[in-house]
């Protein structure tokens, strides 16, 4: 985990990305989702030192941009692992052990959902629904969607993104 | 060259469509083509060779099984353990009544002459000589009611943005399809996106709009992708865009993504989202039809709604009013879910009951264990209990019971679930999801889950019985959508229909 940053520690690269983004959706406020979206997937997360350049970018304030940051469970304020695998906990998973899957999960990852392996190569969330509810559980591994999910594909999904 | 069909549905991909197809694009001679899902989920990844007896079906392929099939000629429609026979006869399909879903699973998604050979384009083609008043009418003659939940007259609702003076006006879709035992819509947009491009197209045009939005939520990174590819096809075809087929008209349309929020679902959570602020709940009047995004008269709907609307007017809004009950008219593409043995799509007109579909259709749990309860509608819907099986899937009749149709989700549960823990998981979701603009929302759930871990402890038991049954009224009563207003559904359907798990140390007692 980074420590908090502040606008002086933000790279350029960032702030970078930041102003050429909001300028690609011709800094429109309406689109700031997107621009976070295409942030986050440019950078990995969204740093901090962002906020102020995307606000005079869009014409918003800070507090602004803040609070739809931190409204959304997509954005992520710190850096992930280098995969992330979201697993559902809504009810048609949970109607076939997704309960039991999440523990498993936990058990065999030492980690508990919102945290990353020590090694840094996996992140694992909860996710309210994949729309997979016919062949739950259902997990999703970076964009890729995986349904029927027991100990065997999990592991085998796990050394893959060891790999 | 053969062609082969291998869907490019997410829900194929995720038990191994894509390593399927190219197992099957090695052998020679053969054109795979990524078709939609025909809806058959348990059959996934189901392969369709293309012969002159028809489609002939395999499935579930693996990769593994490539070699096998080949060996035993596959290609021309010969037999096979995983064989399924001509996809058309399978009483799984044939025996539903696909108006919505007629084309998903046939057609390559995102062929625009595909599309067109399979009578698409011929709404839109019928609204561009019709009045806006005329295609509106068309509409309210059909019966269509709102598919996302609310069940709300869409006719009237194009009615009023239609009579409303403005500059712009918008056409939204709600593609934030969040309720779990849910993908219908989710299937359209992956399947048959250029359906939903034709519906949208056809609202702007009658009610006047130029500029419409799908809100894609972003768990479907599938179906942002597809409905991107649509548009640019579509619009490449000179259906989407300025001067529509030559008519003068305009239609433009982008997709936005969701960012993991439930609630932008509530329709003006989504215009929040839309205008890029969080997803706050707007209260209500003014209605989005007189003032929804950007404050302009706005037609919200559900992917379905819009999906519904070319056959409408293709057809004439008479004939999709021919099918279904009562005040529910039309059909309604139900998805089978959880724990079932044939989990999957099933567009029925409405009347069907709870029964025909998880057990004829459905085939019952998937574990094989007794069917204990179904919740239908997502996680704001009441579970039905094993003896409410007849009911009819009418807004009416499961208000009456209740219960709501929702997004027509139905999620079965064996006889393992615990009630308490379910109830109490709708509490939790409430509170996780919830926006937080109004306190019967924010804190009822949050106080919910303390209430019934107190039930469930024994504490008081009778008294907090009372308390969970005050609080709930009080979230229904005081909440400012149906986030906290429907929450109590799951949550008092559990304890009027599975009393017992809710009295652990009794039932332990007994035991």
């Amino acid at each position: 985990m980074s420590e908090k940053r502040t606008l002086i520690d933000l790279s350029p690269r960032e702030a970078v990305a930041a102003r050429e983004i909001a300028l690609r959706y011709g800094n429109k406020p309406d689109a700031l989702l997107e621009i976070l979206h295409d942030l986050q997937e440019q950078v990995g997360f969204i740093p901090e030192g962002t906020l102020p350049v995307l606000a005079k970018a869009l014409n918003l304030s800070r507090a602004e941009v803040h609070g739809v940051v931190t409204f959304y469970h997509d954005f992520r304020r710190q850096p992930a692992g280098r995969h992330v695998i979201k697993v559902c906990r809504a009810e048609a998973c949970q109607s076939m052990g997704g309960n039991h899957l999440v523990a498993m999960i936990e058990r065999y990852l030492e980690v508990k959902l919102g945290q990353t392996t020590a090694d840094g190569a996996i992140t694992v969330e909860a996710v309210y629904c994949l729309g997979n509810c016919a062949l739950s559980p259902a997990i999703m591994v970076d964009d890729r969607l995986v349904g029927r999910v027991d100990a065997a594909k999990f592991e085998k999904i796990v050394a893959e993104c060891k790999a | 060259m053969i062609k082969v069909y291998v869907p490019r549905d997410s829900a194929a991909r995720s038990v191994g469509a894509d390593e399927v197809a190219s197992a099957i694009a090695r052998l020679p001679g053969v054109q795979v083509v990524r078709n939609g899902s025909r809806g058959l989920l348990w059959l996934e990844p189901m392969v369709e060779v293309e012969t002159a007896q028809g489609r002939i079906a395999y499935g579930p392929v693996t990769a593994a099984d490539i070699a096998s099939l080949s060996a035993s000629g596959f290609l021309s429609g010969a037999a096979h353990a995983l064989r399924l026979g001509n996809i058309e006869d399978h009483p799984y399909l044939k025996n539903q009544e696909r108006l919505t879903f007629a084309r998903c699973g046939i057609t390559d998604p995102v062929s625009v002459a595909d599309y067109v050979a399979h009578d698409g384009f011929e709404g839109l083609r019928k609204a561009l000589g019709l009045s806006g008043a005329a295609a509106v009418a068309e509409v309210t003659e059909s019966g269509l009611r709102g598919r996302g939940g609310a069940g709300f007259p869409t006719g009237i609702k194009w009615k009023t943005v239609h009579d409303a003076v403005a500059d712009q006006k918008y056409i939204c879709c709600n593609a934030d399809e969040g309720d779990s035992g849910t993908f219908a819509d989710r299937m359209v947009m992956e399947g048959d996106p250029l359906m939903l491009i034709e519906g949208m197209t056809i609202a702007g045009i009658a009610v006047g709009a130029t500029r419409g939005y799908v809100y894609i939520r972003s768990e479907y990174p599938d179906a942002i992708a597809t409905m991107k590819e649509a548009i640019d096809a579509a619009q490449t075809a000179g259906w989407l865009g300025a001067n529509l087929q030559s008519s003068g008209k305009s239609f433009h349309l982008e997709v936005r993504r969701g960012a993991g929020a439930y609630i932008c679902g509530e329709e003006t959570a989504m215009l929040e989202s839309l205008e890029g602020r969080r997803g706050m709940v707007r209260p209500k009047p003014p209605i989005p039809a007189l003032a929804g995004l950007f404050g302009k008269p706005t037609v919200i709907n559900n992917v379905l709604s819009f999906a519904a609307i070319p056959y409408i007017l293709a057809k004439g809004g008479a004939a999709y009013k021919n099918y279904g009950m009562g005040r529910s008219r039309g059909t309604l593409p139900f998805q089978l879910a959880g724990n079932i043995k044939q989990g999957g799509l099933v567009e029925k007109a409405f009347g069907v009951t709870l029964r025909q579909l998880v057990e004829d259709f459905g085939g019952g749990t998937f574990t094989g264990r007794p069917l204990h309860a179904i919740q239908v509608g997502g996680p704001l819907g009441s579970y039905i209990p094993s003896s409410q099986l007849d009911l009819p899937m009418d807004y009416e009749a499961f208000a009456a019971a209740g219960a709501m149709v929702g997004h027509g989700g139905l999620v079965v549960f064996d006889d393992s679930v615990d009630m308490a823990a379910q109830a109490r998981f709708a509490m939790e979701f409430c509170a996780v999801e919830s926006c937080g603009k109004c306190t019967p929302c924010r804190i009822g759930s949050t106080r919910g889950v303390e209430v019934i871990d107190k039930i469930v402890a024994g504490q008081n038991r009778e008294a907090n019985l009372e308390l969970l049954s005050d609080l709930c009224q009080t979230m229904t009563d005081g909440s400012l959508c149906a986030m906290g207003g429907l929450t109590p559904m799951p949550v008092m359907s559990a304890v009027k229909h599975f009393p017992e798990d809710f009295d652990k140390p009794a039932q332990m007692a007994a035991e």
